[in-house]
């Protein structure tokens, strides 16, 4: 099989196009599957993303040189033939194809299996060699459907608004924080979001994706104007100053590792929904078999076991030798690893 | 189990303690005797009868998952717990159930009378009839350590706004060798006369570390110091011509230390002491390593009884002559426990810790310097007029340690944590230069904030330089401040050092690589501190 893809330090490099897919160095070609700032990293001379995941790219790096690409529109680069498809992970999220003389790799970027409503969904992509992520690669990763997590909100939310309590919800700006305005009841009551959050929406709102009306927590809000309120903000503002101007309050936090209990405490959240924007074990297995890829790579997450067990289970698979940075949707979920507010 | 559940859920979803007490309360009050009973059982540290092993647990699991036994094995350490791992890997349920705690507890015990394969099939009904919670439960009745965010003190209390009886009343029920087994809630807990126990200890009291200087303790006449020893706290009770010794955990360890039988040949019954069990070379306490064997050990050899043979070093007096001392000022009690123990003879295996005489707080802080000569850890300042309170209670007990030993060493090697902290890189090797190696010598695992773990993490994802399995080397850039309590020699280590409870004390962002220290230095260690 012939290398359509290599690693280098810089990240997933392509020779026969001469470009770079999620490069965590800077590098003059850079193909990018979605706007998180461990895929998407200022300081590349040229970009390359899909149409829709462009504009979130843009306010967040600034000024950069970018090119939008349709979903399944190929281009040719160099050598190489190169088309975006969704990756169900947030809007505009894409996994990579790159065909080299008949030989095809994919490279999944972040992604999930099942369909959240709003973002574009995962549609499975025939390769010869597969680059997985793993984030939740462990068979104790497994997700509920929406509507059940989205139930369990809904009451949490409501029952804080009947007993005089703002509901302050922990979720990542962009991406998670807009999974949750679409999937819970907007009728419960108002939607307070802060900053950071309520700038992404702009973005995709501007784009056409449908989101419910918010209301930006700016300085001179007064938070006794909205009883019952749910308030989205990144992680990192649960604990902070930034919260206490709700007074009595429940706080809460969404992610995929909410699953393990002794995470869950450590958010020391009042409630803890198990909510993520990866595949979990099922849904690894599942875009691994429709690939029909004989090859897979894993990277992001528990790389080394999850290869493990896929070569057990009869495939080839192999770790990605490079390691690219931290992630800033679930791996690190600190404050200290935020997209800078806006 | 769906009522226990609910309330475990209850508890584990905050972090307030009066919302715990709240939801354990309203427990108390409206379930089933059974179910009670089990609880404080279960929330005291006790179990049923282990049915079936951990490692039949994890077969049957990973069987019942449909993955190799080593996924599980791999998986476990990041969840952090195995109960939790095989509830979190089975398939969903396809039953329901509502048979209270109480039934799934007799389910487990009238497994032990049956064939293996028949507690299989009766683990595997289980896992299909409980939901996940449930059956994390379920599974933590078979591994034990039910560690919820409940202790003791707060289960008393939430028992004490149920039943309307004083703590104090019900944390003295609730201590000794009770099994839920062999009682009735009410037995337990309503019934007058619980204290015909004689091995029934009294709950301890606990010291608060001292942060700020002596002098805000007002006059120095108002304290008695005592040397705090490096050992196992025990409470020896001497009733109706038997003894029972026990440790702060509450747990018996009489058998543990066989020398303390004598103690009957010494004392008269209706005697309770309080203090510290040390290893004894006929003059002053041995390291604590000396100890450590005998900890472990049922039953002692005698080789081991010859080379550490240990003695208690009272320090209070909790009963005497079948009467309660604890509300009695420590100066009355610590007068009769001299005067009891006064005229033993030297073989005895009973002493009364020293008191440290001094009369300004400057003396006390010379004489606490040279701990470290006595085999001691620091000292202890007792208020003379306080009573024996129970439980850890800031006021009139406080230990007052030597400050830790500290090294300043390089990160080499760093590995993933589990449980709390299963994202975050927690788990690193250390290293100290010899010539222009780097020799590691210890690893620690806490010490640092949560933030600054998230930052290291980040730094070692991008740091890799190679991995073995999960550990992964990285790049000697950053140098930390390791504190520990004790340091000897160990020809299994590589530097030949061991130390004892190192953690990270500081992240020495400001120190370059190479200024952390080096061997020569800890062997410099090791010849004064050594043990
Ligand atoms: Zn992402
Ligand atoms: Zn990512």
């Amino acid at each position: 099989m012939a290398n359509v893809l290599t690693f280098r330090p810089e990240g997933i490099y392509c020779p026969a196009g001469d470009f770079y897919i999620d490069p965590w160095r800077p590098v003059d070609r850079a193909l990018i599957t979605h706007g998180h700032s461990d895929h998407a990293r200022p300081g590349h001379a040229r970009y390359l993303a899909t149409h829709a995941a462009l504009p979130v790219m843009q306010h967040r790096l600034g000024e950069i040189t970018a090119e939008g690409i349709g979903f399944g529109e190929t281009r040719r680069i160099g050598a190489a033939s190169v088309s975006f498809h969704p990756a169900g992970h947030l809007p505009g999220s894409a996994q990579i194809r790159v065909e080299v003389g008949g030989e095809v790799w994919v490279v999944s970027g972040d992604y999930k299996t099942t369909p959240d409503g709003l973002c574009e969904p995962f549609e499975p992509v025939r390769c010869h060699a597969f680059i997985t992520e793993c984030t939740f690669g462990l068979p104790v990763f497994k997700w509920r459907p929406q509507n059940e997590v989205a139930a369990e909100v809904n009451a949490w939310w409501a029952a804080n608004a009947a007993a005089g309590r703002v509901s302050i919800l922990g979720a990542y700006a962009l991406g998670k924080a807009q999974r949750l305005l679409h999937m819970i009841d907007a009728d419960i009551g108002p939607i307070l979001t802060h900053g950071a959050v309520e700038a992404t929406n702009a973005v995709l709102r501007r784009q056409g994706y449908p989101l419910p009306d918010t209301r930006h927590v700016a300085p001179d809000l007064n938070p006794k104007d909205y009883p019952g309120a749910l308030v989205i903000a990144p992680p990192s503002a649960l604990g902070a100053s930034w919260a206490r101007r709700f007074g009595t309050r429940s706080t809460g936090f969404a992610s995929g590792w909410m699953r393990l209990r002794g995470v869950r405490r450590r958010r020391a959240a009042d409630r803890g929904f198990v909510l993520s924007d990866h595949a979990d074990w099922e849904g690894l297995h599942q875009a691994i078999r429709a690939t029909g890829a004989e090859k897979i790579f894993a990277t992001h997450g528990y790389t080394e076991i999850f290869a493990r067990w896929l070569n057990s289970a009869g495939w080839d698979a192999e770790v990605v030798p490079t390691e690219f940075g931290g992630e800033e949707d679930e791996v690190v979920d600190s404050p200290g690893e935020q997209a800078p507010a806006s | 189990m769906k009522d226990f559940a609910a309330l475990f859920t209850a508890i584990d979803q905050t972090t307030r303690t009066t919302a715990k007490t709240k939801a354990l309360a309203g427990f108390f009050a409206e379930a089933e005797e059974a179910d009670k009973l089990w609880t404080i059982a279960l929330f005291s540290g006790r179990r049923p009868k282990r049915a079936v092993t951990t490692t039949q647990l994890r077969e049957w699991a990973a069987e019942e998952a449909g993955v190799p036994l080593w996924l599980l094995e791999e998986s476990y350490p990041i969840v952090g717990d195995l109960a939790e791992t095989i509830a979190l890997l089975l398939p969903p349920a396809t039953r329901h159930d509502d048979a209270p705690l109480s039934y799934w507890i007799n389910e487990l015990r009238s497994l032990a009378a049956l064939d293996i394969e028949t507690r299989k099939a009766r683990i595997l009904d289980a896992w299909d009839r409980l939901d996940e919670t449930e059956r994390f439960l379920f599974n933590k009745l078979i591994t034990g350590g039910f560690r919820i965010g409940v202790s003791q003190k707060l289960m008393t209390r939430a028992l004490a706004q149920a039943t309307g009886q004083q703590e104090a009343v019900l944390a003295h029920k609730l201590m000794g060798g009770w099994d839920p087994a062999e009682t009735s809630y009410h037995a337990l807990i309503e019934a007058e006369d619980p204290g015909a126990d004689e091995s029934r200890p009294y709950p301890f009291y606990l010291a608060y570390q001292l942060d700020d200087p002596p002098e805000r303790l007002g006059a120095p006449e108002d304290w008695q110091a005592e040397w705090k020893w490096d050992g196992i706290r025990g409470q020896l009770i001497l009733r109706g011509g038997s003894h029972h010794l026990w440790s702060r955990g509450e747990e018996l360890i009489t058998g543990r230390f066989p020398e303390l039988a004598r103690a009957v040949d010494f004392l008269p019954p209706g005697t309770v002491l309080d203090g510290e069990i040390v290893t004894w070379d006929g003059s002053q306490p041995m390291s604590f390593s000396t100890l450590q064997p005998r900890i472990g050990r049922k039953t002692v050899p005698k080789k081991l009884l010859k080379e550490a043979p240990v003695i208690l070093l009272a320090y209070d007096l909790l009963e005497a002559d079948g009467a309660d001392l604890r509300d009695a000022p420590l100066r009355d009690r610590r007068a009769r426990l001299d005067a009891l123990l006064a005229g033993l003879p030297p073989d005895a295996p009973l002493r009364a810790s020293p008191r440290i005489t001094f009369d300004a707080w400057q003396t006390l802080a010379d004489t606490r310097a040279a701990a470290r000569d006595m085999r001691a850890e620091g000292v202890m300042l007792k208020r003379l007029d306080s009573p024996y309170l129970s439980g850890r209670k800031k006021g009139d007990w406080w230990k007052w340690k030597l400050d830790p030993l500290t090294v300043d060493a390089v990160m080499i090697y760093a590995q993933q944590g589990h449980g709390r902290r299963a994202n975050l890189f927690t788990d690193f090797t250390f290293a100290v230069w010899n010539g222009n190696d780097l020799v590691p010598f210890t690893k620690a695992y806490s010490g640092l904030t949560d933030a600054e773990f998230t930052q290291i993490t980040s730094w070692v994802r991008k740091n890799t330089l190679q991995r073995f399995g999960p550990v992964r080397q990285v790049r000697p850039e950053h140098v930390f401040e390791i504190a520990f309590e004790g340091i000897h020699a160990s020809p299994r280590h590589k530097s030949g050092i061991a130390l004892r409870f190192p953690r990270m004390s500081r992240w020495r962002q400001d120190k370059p690589v190479q200024e952390a220290n080096t061997l020569d230095h800890l062997q410099q260690m090791l010849a004064t501190y050594g043990t």
